[in-house]
């Protein structure tokens, strides 16, 4: 059963098409990655998933129900998650405190509650940190949860926000560029990461430039090029897919593929 | 009480108040767009033209100054009281000094105030622009004055007749209002050109666009903000000699209030858009001098306040559209 | 509690340090014994006053640093709310007992904070969605609607420029400050002690305080308070993590302005007597002066603030007014203009060389020390540009 289901998306900037006529859909359980060169619409693409921005044209339902004109506090509620590209952490919270403000729309204390530091009032902050906690854990964070984000390393700081969007419960978690800047070592333990944050029920949707850790994990691939769907299907066909290869640009590309392949084994 | 001649003549007031606030708002319009920042000092500055006009004015012409060591100013005040030749000298030199004396403090004040805080959040700006606000009230209050000045030599008789009047088919026009308006438009004309035409207001367009590019494109920056500091204060500076002569006094408070209307008369355009800021002017000044001359003179700044938070909840981006809109 | 294994991690409660235990009893005896002995002391009585006078305004700079300090939004016409608690406890308690104190100022303290909460709402709902510097211009717009309504007498309610109350012509110290006065009082070898109202109100003033500090400090543990500095550190991925900013924004707000409600009530039975010169503009900059100098989100910080900047002019004008320093009128009113032109000096150099306040608050300061935020601002802008441009007029 499809969680998200995008039709005929179009999204305009003035004259610049963004995201063009994109039909998309992704199962539970998958693991779906959204490749394509850089200025793709990958990014406007998450971004018209999770209530930035609202498509010019077309729809995107999620679980059924439509997201144009969702807030994007309300789609976090609806159960999509998600990372950024550019990593946005709170840096001068610590890292426990970054992921309970992921429990957010979990809670409800209100500032009654928390003035009179009513038995509910602890019972749910005693909640909150539990929950964030085990979030840490599941990425391997637990260790650092006094120190603040700012002062983590790059690696950490990507797991971190990927703890934060796991705390506020979704179904369906998006990772934008989850290995960038990640050396080899880090990106394969990411992958291991990917797979469990799957195992444990929920579906993911990854923008991703690290062809190895897309072809090692992903179920499905959707190439985009300049806003339009230019081709989708197994990893191992999209390695052929010949407009793929050429939106790569050429010779350069065959080869990273021909090695993303190659890795695949090894 | 509504007869055609009465509203045709609050219309007059209300061009008259709108060339005002278009002079003043296209400094909040300039800075705006090429900073983010709102330069809340600029109302200070429209209040410095009022003094600093007074100022020219008295040396040039009040026989009443040109006394102990100012004697030497007898002769040069004899010419410039003379009717015709003289008078025309008085008032552009008038205008002259006063736009490029504060358009020099505008430059002081973006150099030391502003310049430090470019990286900084946008509300650190914002704050020293308070500041920037306050001490140039208080400072003309402690060592000018704290009470109204009159806008009059010495005797009481002014420099520019603002009482004279001529009708046109039952409306009474001041030639004030006329002097006013006029320069104004040729003004607005004049930078209007300036900035679609010359290299260096093509510089200030583009690095309103988009500052890193225009950068990057070769513009220099600094030059461009200097310069947009020291346009959008001359002009308040001519507004404040006019808001002067046409009102017949200043005070070291002056320019709060048509400083926050002309702000909004800035953000009716679309800020950062300098067409936008003159529509905007004139357009709240009509509005203003209406709302006063048929609902209630009392409550003309409250209907001013109330139109701006109207536009900014519903219009945030003016009826221009603001000119940070197009980078996205 | 049967919690799992918590490490030390959670709230940071720890023991408190037998030092830091020690200053803090100093403090809480120096507040009291203080203000005692400057009462009886003999022609020290106004220094009592003049900690009232403080104490009013340190209660208006925590309300607006939860707006400011917290939420990060800059409210450059906070004192309409003040004036809306003045007003409406003044006309609340006529209404109810005729006169302007007695035990009518314990009861006006709910009105107040009601009525300046729900001007804070009504103000927010329509504005927060505005950019800062836009909101700013709005919130200043706000302050100067409600004064000139008040000095036109809009309504007929407020009397205009003359002010209130109107036609009361016994003036009833506030309850229990009549009964105190008679009984408790003692000779001291420095002068004889009375329980005035002076040293009632400075009781009542911390009181109200301590309240507010405690109410802030558990606010700011809490949901409500790390939603605060997540939308403050970056509004899009607080957004992502299911903050509804508009809403934290509201309680921001309405909080906020429920503490200027409050301390007008305050303000006005203090005085007993309230007009529209008491809520300019010029006021509003006093308390974000208060706030910016010193500290953003800092408690201590603006108590320390609310202490120089209103303490010491009120300070000075005190010891001219008692005869304690002798100056000419010029001087004394030199001095009023003084104290502008050297707080807008101040806020200029703060700004660029410690715009995190005297005593800041440690995460307020390294946020306002980035290295380069302005990339990242000026993205968050455009995508908040985009995010609301097309609001439909149903989400207003």
């Amino acid at each position: 059963m499809s969680v998200i289901q995008a039709s005929k998306v179009t999204m305009m900037f003035g004259g610049l098409r963004a995201v063009s006529n994109v039909d998309l859909h992704i199962d539970e359980g998958e693991i779906v990655a959204l490749i394509g060169p850089n200025g793709a619409g990958k990014t406007t693409f998450f971004n018209l998933m999770t209530g930035i921005y609202r498509p010019t044209e077309g729809s995107v339902t999620f679980d059924g129900v439509e997201l144009g004109g969702k807030k994007p506090h309300e789609v976090c509620k609806m159960g999509i998650a998600r990372t950024f590209q550019n990593i946005r952490l709170f840096a001068n919270m610590t890292t426990l405190e970054n992921v309970m403000v992921g429990r957010h729309s979990r809670s409800t204390a209100g500032p009654l509650g928390a003035v009179l530091r009513t038995a509910a009032f602890k019972r749910e902050e005693q909640h909150t940190v539990d929950e964030a906690l085990i979030r840490l854990r599941f990425v391997g964070l637990a260790g650092k949860a006094n120190e603040l984000a700012m002062n983590l390393p790059y690696g950490d700081q990507r797991r971190l926000e990927i703890a934060r969007a796991l705390a506020t419960e979704p179904k369906l978690i998006l990772l934008d560029e989850p290995a960038a800047g990640m050396n080899p070592h880090e990106s394969h333990e990411l992958t291991r990461l990917i797979g469990q944050i799957r195992d444990s029920g929920v579906t993911v949707l990854l923008i991703e430039h690290d062809m190895k850790v897309v072809m090692d994990i992903a179920d499905r691939i959707y190439v985009l090029d300049f806003g339009e769907l230019i081709a989708q299907g197994k990893p191992a066909e999209i390695q052929r897919d010949p407009k793929v290869i050429e939106a790569y640009l050429g010779k350069g590309a065959e080869a990273m593929m021909a090695q993303a392949a190659g890795g695949t084994d090894g | 009480m509504f007869t055609f001649s009465y509203l045709l003549e609050q219309m007059i007031n209300g061009i008259t108040l709108g060339g005002l606030y278009a002079l003043v708002a296209l400094g909040y319009t300039l800075v705006y767009g090429i900073l983010l920042i709102i330069n809340f000092a600029h109302s200070e500055l429209f209040m410095a033209g009022g003094y600093v006009g007074l100022a020219v004015l008295k040396l040039l012409s009040d026989p009443a100054i040109a006394k102990g060591p100012l004697a030497f100013l007898v002769p040069v005040q004899s010419f410039f009281n003379t009717a015709g030749i003289g008078f025309v000298c008085l008032i552009v030199l008038t205008f002259l000094i006063s736009a490029i004396l504060v358009g020099l403090l505008g430059m002081a004040i973006e150099r030391f105030a502003y310049r430090p805080l470019r990286h900084a959040p946008r509300l650190a700006p914002l704050i020293s622009a308070i500041g920037v606000s306050i001490f140039l009230q208080n400072a003309v209050l402690l060592w000018v004055d704290s009470k109204q000045l009159p806008y009059t030599r010495v005797d009481g008789s002014s420099f520019v007749p603002s009482s004279t009047a001529f009708t046109v088919g039952g409306v009474k026009v001041y030639t004030m209002q006329v002097f006013i308006i006029v320069t104004t438009l040729v003004l607005l004309l004049f930078l209007d050109t300036f900035v679609s035409k010359t290299r260096i207001g093509k510089a200030m367009r583009a690095t309103s666009q988009d500052r890193e590019a225009a950068g990057l494109m070769g513009i220099n920056i600094n030059s461009v903000i200097t310069l947009a500091f020291f346009i959008g204060p001359a002009l308040g500076a001519v507004a404040g000699v006019f808001n002067g002569m046409y009102y017949g006094s200043v005070k070291f408070n002056m320019g709060f209030i048509p400083g926050i209307k002309s702000f909004t008369a800035a953000v009716i355009g679309g800020i950062g858009n300098l067409r936008g800021a003159m529509l905007g002017g004139f357009l709240l000044g009509i509005v203003e001098s209406l709302a006063s001359g048929f609902i209630s003179n009392a409550y003309r700044d409250v209907i001013a306040f109330i139109v701006l938070i109207l536009v900014l909840i519903f219009r945030p981006g003016g009826l221009l559209g603001e000119a940070v809109a197009e980078k996205v | 509690m049967t919690t799992t294994k918590t490490p030390k991690v959670t709230t940071k409660r720890a023991a408190m340090p037998r030092k830091t235990l020690l200053l803090w009893v100093a403090l809480a005896l120096a507040l009291i014994i203080v203000p005692v002995v400057l009462q009886a002391a003999t022609g020290l009585g106004f220094f009592v006053r003049i900690l009232v006078v403080v104490g009013i305004w340190v209660l208006l700079a925590l309300g607006l640093n939860i707006v400011v300090g917290y939420a990060g939004l800059l409210d450059l016409g906070y004192i309409a709310f003040y004036a809306m608690g003045a007003y409406a406890g003044v006309l609340l308690g006529q209404l109810v007992s005729g006169t302007v104190g007695g035990a009518t100022y314990w009861l006006m303290l709910i009105p107040a904070a009601l009525v300046g909460a729900l001007t804070g709402l009504a103000l927010g709902f329509p504005v927060l969605k505005l950019r800062g510097d836009y909101l700013a211009i709005v919130t200043l717009g706000f302050g100067e609607i409600v004064r000139i309504c008040l000095n036109n007498d809009l309504f007929g309610l407020s009397n205009g420029a003359t002010g209130l109350p109107r036609g009361v012509e016994v003036m009833v110290p506030p309850w229990p400050s009549q009964w105190l006065m008679d009984n408790v009082r003692f000779p001291t070898p420095i002068g004889e002690f009375v329980f005035t109202t002076n040293l009632f109100w400075y009781f009542a003033v911390l009181m109200l305080i301590i309240g507010a500090i405690v109410m802030i400090r558990r606010l700011d543990n809490s949901r409500l308070g790390r939603a605060w500095v997540a939308m403050r550190e970056n509004e899009v991925a607080a957004a992502a993590c299911g903050v509804n900013i508009r809403t934290q924004k509201l309680w921001a707000f309405a909080l906020g302005a429920m503490s200027g409600g409050i301390a007008g009530v305050t303000f006005a039975y203090v005085q007993q007597f309230i007009s529209p010169e008491s809520f300019t503009f010029m006021e509003s900059v006093f308390v974000v002066c208060i706030v910016v100098l010193g500290g953003m989100g800092s408690i201590p910080g603006v108590i320390v603030g609310a202490l120089l900047i209103r303490g010491i002019p009120e300070l000075i004008q005190g010891l001219i007014v008692a005869g304690v320093v002798q100056v000419s009128g010029d001087a004394s009113s030199a001095i009023t203009g003084y104290r502008f032109l050297v707080f807008g000096l101040l806020m200029v150099i703060m700004m660029a060389v410690r715009p995190q306040g005297i005593i800041p608050s440690k995460r307020r300061a390294r946020e306002l020390h980035p290295d380069d935020q302005r990339a990242l601002n000026e993205e968050d802008m455009q995508l908040w540009d985009t995010t609301n441009r097309d609001i439909s007029p149903d989400d207003v």
